[in-house]
């Protein structure tokens, strides 16, 4: 069989995958291992930062797997994520117990401040990690479901689906900022102290979270690999490409559409629950349109449509979001803002997806075999 | 209903169309048209812009629900009540006007897309391929004079190359009715000529709807053809016969 | 009793007054005048109640100034000469008799005019009373609600009097609404008349007649109270109507505002199909155009400040559209048919214009200040209005009358109607699509920015004032129908009506949940808008 299509895995996979592996164990042995003045050694603060990176790198992975390969612009992928940063936040808040500032056992700070007298029935089971874990994934992918259910079935495409997915987060938004929601309100959900019985803020926590954030990603990359060399890939690339086409040849493409984007929102939903215990801290400022924009930036600047480009793309764009808001914050959305339209303008392909058709090019030129196409 | 099981046109017939009418905002796009195909038979529908040619491909195909008229498959399938997808699955292809094939796929994943085989997404993420599936995308590879491309993007082929892919993906679908939309707009004279000859190879075991305006094309055919004007038919028969008719040549040439 | 003295005092003070004003003003009356104004300054609350009734009704010029100035405890007097002045701290002092500045009066030596509950009272009644007989019916008119407000039967024989003497028909039916209010409370009174001041009482809706009418209900019995409670029954039934007429009112007012937020948007997604995520910066840069010009304006000219709205209108709508075509030439041009990618470029362009209008304004609110005809506000009917929510509703329908005319019957439309029809018969047929393209994405910007000198009005001028409106705009043009400026304003005005019914129930901030939510539900329903344009072209 010469024409199997892709391999499950090609170089830039490998790579990809190489990099996860290497530095979910080098990192850890770097922040505790090595002694503070080595060279080798690398602080706290970092590691958390780095952990950050690749928890935004999940979360552009999730985008590209429905933006790259089905065509489906969500701009509501930030509230699968903080959805998902909010059951892990939930967790983290009950497992507080009594070393709040009130001291009250049963109930979070906040409701103690809010004159509460018991839980809301919407914190039930949190005080348990599988629950929480089972609810990191389920609140997304249910909301997703439910969405998408209405939104593919009648058939609302394009930039329709777009702003009505920014509607969505923004509601979200609107109901997260209200106290009466029971989820802390405007400050949302903070002071965590520690997690699974180990504390949050030890440099040991850390470098796990980081193994984690570094594995979930390996993993998901696995999955969405899977997904798309497979025949189902191939359906959600015909979607991009021609949709009504796709419906005449007999494929159902709501439902095609409709369990990518759940696996998708899952996906974020992992990303959030892994990006709190990292910050320390989940309010509603997560739901804020903005967020979801920007993500879907990363997955432009990485190259929409090759996985691996999406990580590397939230990679990229936060870093020098970092380096910027250190040296000229004014400036920071000054940068942002001409990203966006010079990636659109010159670089619709993105980093590796230039890069690749270079490649190619050059293969061609070269006399050899014609590329496999992505 | 009753009469309708009575009716000897309706039940040999494999697509049977009658009274059909819809309108867009007042606009009446198709007024009582009636259209009876049998089984095996291939079809050359032609008739001047508006006429409602590609209005009537798209109620066949379940795009646009009639607002009156009947349309039954093989008899008995209502299409009507029948969304795109049911109906590509009782086995009606359909090729657009412009050609629409899946610009990054391959040529090869384009027909294998298209391949007759399970369509839920259970079976396209975990399912085995069949095996003959090689064996039956180069079958339709050859017929469709598209072998060497086959590892090409879809992008990179020509325009008539395009119109014989989405061809091939329709003969990929196995399908009982073939509906093909101006299969050779944009043809230089050699693509049309072998369209033509692809066409009835393809007739042999498939009914076939035709639309074109292309006269020449129509002759090389050589089928029974059906005039449409103002969403209703004007005239049916052999060319010959229908384009020797008074009311026809009005149509087209003017007052 | 005591009550049949207070009249006899108001009715002594009525006719005081009447004979006073009759009098010519004369060395006998300053004599006397002075006598009166000699009582303020005893220090003691007796005299001091005593005077303000004598002052009322002594006709003296200054007297209605006087007692203002004792009910804001600006009245001094000097002890030593028993003569009073008005004067604040810091400020001159004023001879109270003349009105004259008192430089020669020693401000040390003063000493305050004390009041309590019993010169507040006397206070209130002779201001009314002197209200009631002021020549000015403006003042007129306040004292008379003043007094129905009141309900004193102490000032009836006053009311009646007034009543009698009273021209202006308007008036004279809120004073005898005013004495018929106190007749219904009166127990003294005949059935016969209360239920004649009942019928005259319910010509008014308002709140206080309706606890006025369940007052006299329940202080009465048989006929009386059956009317009063029938009468409060019909005005709380009619209070409702009007409170509805009110919410309706309201949610237009918001209506025309996400009307005017999302017209220019309905040009530029709506019939361009360009998704314009800064469409909301052009908004915040039109309010920022507002600011500017009233700042100029009042450096450089400060008479013609409150026209300042005036000059900003074309100003902003020429700043914002010359930006927009700008940003149709460098940017979006490169993106037609690319929608997604166009939403991308517009948003960076979105960050940039917020960021730059902060680092040139800062990122605190700017004022803008509401010029004359626009504050204020004054009721119809049973309905509250402000001026300035009001002239915005009116604003809005400006707007999009002109929008409408522009592109049904000028030339200009008629070429950009053709080319978002069919792109290439219309270049075919000679016309420029590019420059159309340009001009029209350039008025949907203008007009944004024409939104955002009234947004300016009733929000915070600040770089983030734009981000607030995207998301009600898009809502608005996707609600009403893509490519159908009817269908914009319909659904403006509905969802702001919408908002305002919702919110009662629900609070604000639910009830915009439960909108997007509706809206969200509704696209999927109809993906095509309320007025959906049918046909093959659209399909395609």
């Amino acid at each position: 069989m010469a024409r199997a299509g892709p391999p499950f895995l090609d170089t830039r996979g490998i790579i990809f995958l190489a990099i996860l592996i290497a530095a979910a164990v080098l990192v850890p042995v770097m922040a505790l291992a090595m002694p503070p003045g080595s060279f080798f050694h690398m602080p706290v603060y970092l590691v958390a930062l780095f952990g950050k990176y690749l928890c935004f790198a999940l979360l552009a992975l999730a985008l590209d797997l429905v933006w790259g390969y089905c065509g489906v612009l969500s701009l509501g992928h930030g509230a699968f994520f903080a959805l998902g940063g909010y059951a892990m936040g939930m967790y983290l808040m009950r497992q507080i117990g009594s070393r709040g500032v009130y001291g009250n056992p049963d109930l979070p700070d906040f409701m103690v401040f809010l004159n509460w007298k018991e839980l809301p029935w919407t914190w039930w089971g949190f005080s348990s990690f599988p629950y929480a874990m089972m609810m990191v994934l389920l609140l997304p992918g249910v909301l997703a479901f439910a969405f998408g259910w209405f939104a593919f079935r009648s058939r609302v495409t394009g930039v329709y689906l777009s702003i009505i997915t920014q509607a969505m987060t923004y509601a979200l938004l609107l109901a997260f900022f209200r106290n009466d929601m029971g989820f802390g309100g405007n400050n949302g959900l903070t002071d965590f102290k520690d997690i699974l019985g180990f504390s949050v803020q030890a440099g040991s926590t850390r470098a796990a979270l980081f193994s984690l954030s570094a594995l979930m990603l390996a993993g998901s990359y696995l999955i969405a690999r899977a997904i798309t060399v497979s025949k189902f890939g191939k359906v959600l690339i015909a979607i991009r490409d021609a949709e009504s086409r796709t419906r005449f040849i007999g494929y159902r493409v709501e439902t095609y559409k409709l369990a990518v984007f759940v696996v998708s929102a899952m996906m974020a939903g992992a990303a959030g629950a892994l990006y709190v215990p990292q910050v320390g801290i989940i309010n509603p400022g997560e739901f804020s349109t903005t967020n979801s924009i920007e993500a879907v930036i990363w997955v432009a600047v990485g190259g929409r449509g090759t996985l691996v480009g999406a990580a590397l793309g939230a990679v990229v764009v936060n870093f020098a979001k970092t380096w910027f808001t250190g040296v000229l914050p004014e400036f920071w959305l000054f940068a942002l803002g001409l990203i966006f339209i010079l990636v659109t303008l010159f670089l619709p392909k993105g980093i590796v997806g230039t890069m690749s058709q270079w490649t190619s090019r050059e293969r061609r030129r070269a006399g050899g075999a014609p590329a496999a196409a992505e | 209903m009753v009469t309708n099981a009575e009716n000897p046109s309706l039940t040999s017939s494999l697509l049977y169309l009658d009274g059909v009418s819809v309108s867009f905002d007042g606009y009446k796009a198709l007024r009582g048209l009636s259209l009876v195909l049998a089984p095996g038979e291939m079809r050359a529908i032609i008739g001047p812009n508006g006429a409602g040619k590609t209005t009537m491909m798209d109620i066949i195909t379940g795009k646009t629900r009639p607002d009156e008229g009947e349309v039954l498959f093989a008899g008995a399938t209502d299409l009507t009540r029948l969304d795109e997808v049911a109906i590509a699955e009782l086995g009606i292809g359909r090729k657009f006007q412009k050609p629409t094939v899946f610009e990054s796929h391959t040529v090869g994943d384009n027909l294998l897309l298209a391949l007759k085989a399970p369509r839920s997404a259970m079976a396209t993420l975990f399912g085995r391929p069949p095996a003959d599936q090689q064996e039956r995308i180069d079958r339709i590879l050859e017929t469709t004079r598209l072998k060497d491309l086959r590892a090409k993007p879809a992008a990179d082929l020509s325009h008539g190359q395009k119109q014989w892919l989405e061809i091939g993906m329709l003969l990929a679908q196995d399908p009982r009715l073939l509906l093909v939309d101006e299969p050779v707009a944009g043809m230089t004279d050699a693509e049309t000529a072998q369209t033509a000859v692809l066409l009835r190879e393809i007739a042999k075991d498939h009914s076939v709807v035709v639309v074109e305006h292309d006269m020449g094309f129509i002759r090389e055919l050589g089928v029974k053809v059906t005039v449409l004007h103002e969403g209703a038919v004007l005239a049916e028969g052999p060319l010959d016969v229908v384009s020797a008719d008074p009311r026809v040549i009005e149509v087209y040439l003017g007052r | 009793m005591k009550s049949a003295v207070r009249g006899l005092r108001g009715l002594a003070l009525i006719l005081g007054m009447a004979a006073a004003l009759l009098a010519a003003p004369g060395s006998a009356l300053a004599d006397a005048a002075d006598d009166i104004l000699a009582r303020f300054a005893t220090d003691r609350f007796a005299d001091t109640e005593k005077a303000i009734a004598d002052l009322a009704g002594s006709g003296l010029p200054s007297a209605s100034a006087i007692l203002e100035a004792l009910a804001a405890n600006k009245l001094l007097f000097d002890p030593q000469e028993r003569k009073i002045y008005i004067g604040a701290e810091g400020a001159p002092l004023i001879d109270a008799k003349t009105g004259a500045k008192a430089d020669a009066a020693d401000a040390a030596a003063m000493k305050r005019v004390r009041t309590n509950n019993a010169v507040r009272t006397a206070l209130q009644a002779a201001q009314g009373a002197l209200g009631l007989t002021s020549p000015d019916p403006v003042k007129r008119r306040s004292a008379a609600e003043a007094v129905y407000k009141a309900r004193d039967p102490a000032q009836r024989a006053g009311v009646e009097a007034a009543l009698a003497a009273e021209k202006d028909p308007q008036i004279r039916d809120i004073f005898s609404q005013a004495r018929a209010a106190m007749i219904a409370l009166d127990a003294q009174a005949p059935d016969a008349q209360k239920l004649e001041a009942i019928d005259v009482i319910r010509a008014r809706a308002s709140r206080d007649t309706i606890s006025l009418l369940s007052a006299v209900a329940n202080a009465n019995k048989d006929r009386v109270k059956a009317a009063a409670e029938e009468a409060s029954a019909a005005l709380q039934a009619r209070q409702a109507l009007w409170s509805h007429v009110q919410n309706i009112w309201y949610g237009l007012s918001l209506g025309s505002v996400l009307l005017l937020a999302a017209i220019g948007l309905a040009i530029t997604f709506g019939v361009m199909g360009v998704i314009n995520m800064a469409h909301g910066e052009m908004v915040m840069i039109g309010a920022y155009t507002t600011f500017v010009t009233q700042e100029w304006i009042r450096t450089h000219n400060p008479a013609l400040l409150d026209y300042s709205l005036l000059f900003a209108v074309p100003l902003a709508f020429l700043v914002t559209g010359a930006v927009g075509v700008a940003v149709e030439r460098s940017i979006i041009r490169f993106l037609y048919g690319r929608p997604l990618e166009t939403l991308l470029a517009t948003f960076g362009l979105s960050l940039i214009l917020q960021q730059a209008v902060r680092t040139i304004f800062g990122a605190n609110n700017r004022e803008v200040s509401a010029p004359a005809f626009m504050s204020g506000s004054f009721e119809w009917g049973g309905l509250a209005i402000t001026s300035g929510r009001m002239w915005i509703i009116v604003f809005a329908l400006l707007v999009f009358t002109a929008l409408q005319l522009l592109l049904r019957a000028t030339p200009f439309g008629l070429r950009m109607r053709a080319v978002t029809q069919n792109r290439r018969m219309a270049s075919a047929m000679g016309i420029d699509t590019n420059r159309v393209d340009a001009l029209a994405f350039g008025l949907g910007s203008g007009i944004a920015g024409v939104a955002g000198v009234a947004l300016s009005q009733i929000d915070n001028v600040s770089p983030n004032l734009g981000q607030s409106y995207i998301i009600d705009s898009f809502m608005v043009v996707v609600f009403g129908g893509v490519g159908n400026l009817w269908g914009t304003l319909v659904a403006g005005l509905t969802l702001g009506v919408a908002n305002k019914f919702l919110e009662p129930f629900a609070g604000a901030v639910l009830g915009k949940i439960a909108l997007l939510v509706f809206i969200i539900l509704f696209i999927q329903k109809r993906p095509r808008g309320l007025f959906a344009l049918k046909g093959r072209s659209v399909e395609a």
